[in-house]
Parts: structure tokens; sequence; C-alpha cells
């Protein structure tokens, strides 16, 4: 206990693992401080699936009352957009973000085995891969603006099709853009935050014994692809 | 101390993320896949089903509850649990209503559908270039 105490008032002198310069004081153990934020951290992601359920429970309320305009609004997407590139788009976009998930715990584990190197690399990659994604958004979204597919009072594409129950297909059409441009938003996000994580590794930031933001940073990353594994079957699958 | 820093390194590792991953782009395919066939109403509850696997998949592995503390986990799930007495609870209130409409609205059957305001296909031009055909519907 002396020992510990000695530890954490010379401040790094000795460079034991025992005493991390991120050490704040209020916390007995680098492992009590670690917990803490990652309890906190996991606090926020549960209110971010509310956020999202919300979002979900009124997307499932109106499919409700306009069962036939958002079947028909996705097979209209279906047929519009490029034969059958529609789906592929979101399945696409869904392989993007598993593979972006799995290189971001990849980082996690380099910075837990002190391999800064690698946690650069597989941080600059899953920043890539997020561009990726964000990319064909892009093209997704310019398709539909194109033919005025667009939420609510602002829908106002002309085809036969599409023409009759406006009101359903604006409907399907606000949810489509306020629930994948939130998701979007938090890919805005999470690039930021990666940036960040970047530039704090490469000045050897992250060790084994603090890693903290690098895995709180993922825990939110794993959390925008968990809320596009449920967009994907909602949005490009169910017909 | 040093027991507390492997209890943080030695968990998981790049074997069980690959298989991992691999197992999460396999039930992509399988979505995907299943969604080609006509279910009926099935297909929605195939499709989150699968879904909630993957999502199960990344949280145990990808976000590490299965390793750690249970208070994580205990958070996580009860933010899906909230979620979903709010989903229950809203479908069993609309389920159980015969009409949407008011009660006491008077002449439900013979009554004029209500102005469609949200609608803008008839109170402006859906197309700013092409103002001729908008300008008919008004007369």
């Amino acid at each position: 206990m002396s020992t510990t105490t000695t530890d954490v008032h010379s401040h790094g002198e000795h460079g034991d693992h025992e005493h991390n310069p991120y050490h704040q004081h209020h916390f007995a153990t680098m492992e009590q401080q670690f917990d803490t934020s990652k309890l906190g951290m996991w606090l926020f992601l549960a209110t971010e699936i509310l956020l999202f359920g919300g979002l979900f429970v009124g997307f499932g309320l109106m499919q409700h009352r306009y069962p036939r305009e958002f079947i028909e609004a996705h097979e209209h997407l279906k047929q519009l957009v490029a034969g059958q590139l529609f789906p592929l788009y979101g399945a696409l976009n869904t392989m993007v973000l598993l593979v972006s998930s799995w290189t971001m715990v990849m980082g996690v584990n380099a910075a837990q085995t002190d391999q800064k190197k690698k946690l650069v690399r597989y941080l600059v990659i899953t920043i890539l891969l997020a561009c990726v994604f964000l990319v064909v958004k892009y093209v997704e979204y310019s398709h539909k603006f194109n033919d005025h597919l667009l939420p609510g009072m602002f829908y106002g594409h002309q085809s036969e099709d599409l023409i009759k129950g406006t009101h359903g297909y604006a409907t399907f059409f606000a949810f489509y853009f306020m629930m994948t441009g939130l998701h979007g938003i938090h890919v805005l996000v999470g690039i930021g935050l990666l940036s960040w994580l970047v530039m704090r590794a490469r000045r050897g930031d992250f060790t084994s014994s603090y890693y903290t933001p690098v895995d709180l940073v993922g825990l939110y990353w794993h959390i925008v692809d968990v809320i596009w594994i449920y967009l994907f079957p909602l949005y490009y699958l169910i017909s | 101390m040093s027991s507390h820093t492997e209890s943080h390194t030695h968990h998981g590792g790049p074997k069980i993320y690959t298989a991992n991953l691999l197992a999460l782009l396999f039930l992509t395919v399988i979505t995907v896949a299943a969604a080609s066939f006509n279910f009926g109403s099935a297909n929605v509850v195939i499709a989150l089903a699968i879904a909630t696997v993957k999502a199960t998949l990344v949280g145990l592995f990808f976000m590490h509850l299965i390793w750690d503390k249970p208070v994580n986990a205990i958070i996580a799930i009860a933010g899906f649990l909230f979620l979903g007495i709010f989903l229950m609870f809203d479908f069993i209130d609309v389920g159980s209503r015969v009409n949407l409409q008011p009660r006491n609205m008077p002449n439900m059957e013979n009554a004029t559908p209500a102005p469609d305001t949200m609608n803008p296909l008839k109170t402006a031009p859906p197309k700013p270039l092409e103002p001729a055909p908008a300008a008919e519907e008004h007369k």
C-alpha cells in the first residue's frame, strides 16, 4: 500500500506500470478507472439503443398504418435504382461495416498487446472502411434526390405506380432518410473519433495499461454496426 | 495488480475475432438469401431474428461482453428490454383499436376525406422545372 502511494506521488520517475501518467488520483487503481469509464460508455450506448429504438418503433407503427405504400415504396426502389442494385448497396455496406468492426476490435487487441504500429494500421483501415460506407451512401442518396424520393413535404416523385397514396410514400422516405441519416451522422462522428485515436496512437499515448479511449471508441463503433445490422433488413430486404 | 492487467489482455484474441467476423458475414448472406423467398409475414420475423443473432455476436465478442464484468451486459440488456416494452405496448395499443379515427367524429362513413395537407402534389408543383402540369391541376 505504501509503495503504491509513493508511486502515485512521484510522477513518472519509475516508469513502473503501477503508476501511469493517465492514472487520475481519485481512482484507486487503473483497473477501477478503466471499469468506471467503460460503465459510463455502456450507459451512453443504452441511450443510443433507445434513441434509434424510438425511430424503429415509429417505423413499425407507420408500416402498420401504410402497409401497401411501404412495400410498394420498397419494391419501387428495387426496380428504380439500377435494377437489383438497391439491396446490393445495403448488403455491401453491411459487409463493409462488419469488416470495419473486425479491424476495430483487432486495433483494440493491438493496443492491449502494446503493438503501436498495428494499432495505427487497424485504426486507419477502419477509417477507410467508414469512408467506403459513406461513399456508397452518397451514391444511394443521390439516386433518390434525382428522383425526388424525399422525406415528408419534400416528396415529389412522379411516376404512375407511386402517385397514389403519396402520404404513405412520403412517410416511408421520411423514416428512411431520418434513420439512415442519423446513422450516417454517427459514422461521421466515428470517423472523427477514430482520427483522434490515430493521432494519439501515433504519439504513443496508448499502452497495455492505458488504452481506455481505444476501447470506448471501439464500443461506440460496434453499436453503430449493431444499429446497421437492424436497419439493413428493414429497409433493404423486407418486401 | 499484475493479475488485473492480465485479465484485460488475455481474453479474446485475433482467432476468436476472425471467426466471429466470418460467422457474421455468413449470417448476412443467409439474411439476403432468406429475403428472396416468400415466407409471408414470417419474413420480417426471420430477418429480425437473424439480426438479433448478429447483434448478440457483435456484443458478446467484439464488445467483449462475454469476458466483461456482468454490469455492462446488464445495462445493454436493459436497453433492449425497455425498447421491447416500448415496442410491445405500442403495438398492443394500435392493434387493439378497431378504427384509428376518434369515436365522436360525426358521419364516419360518409365523411369527406381529411384535407391532404401533407401532400405537396396537390398544393405545390412537385418539380420546380416543370410548372405547366401543376398549374393545370389548380384549375
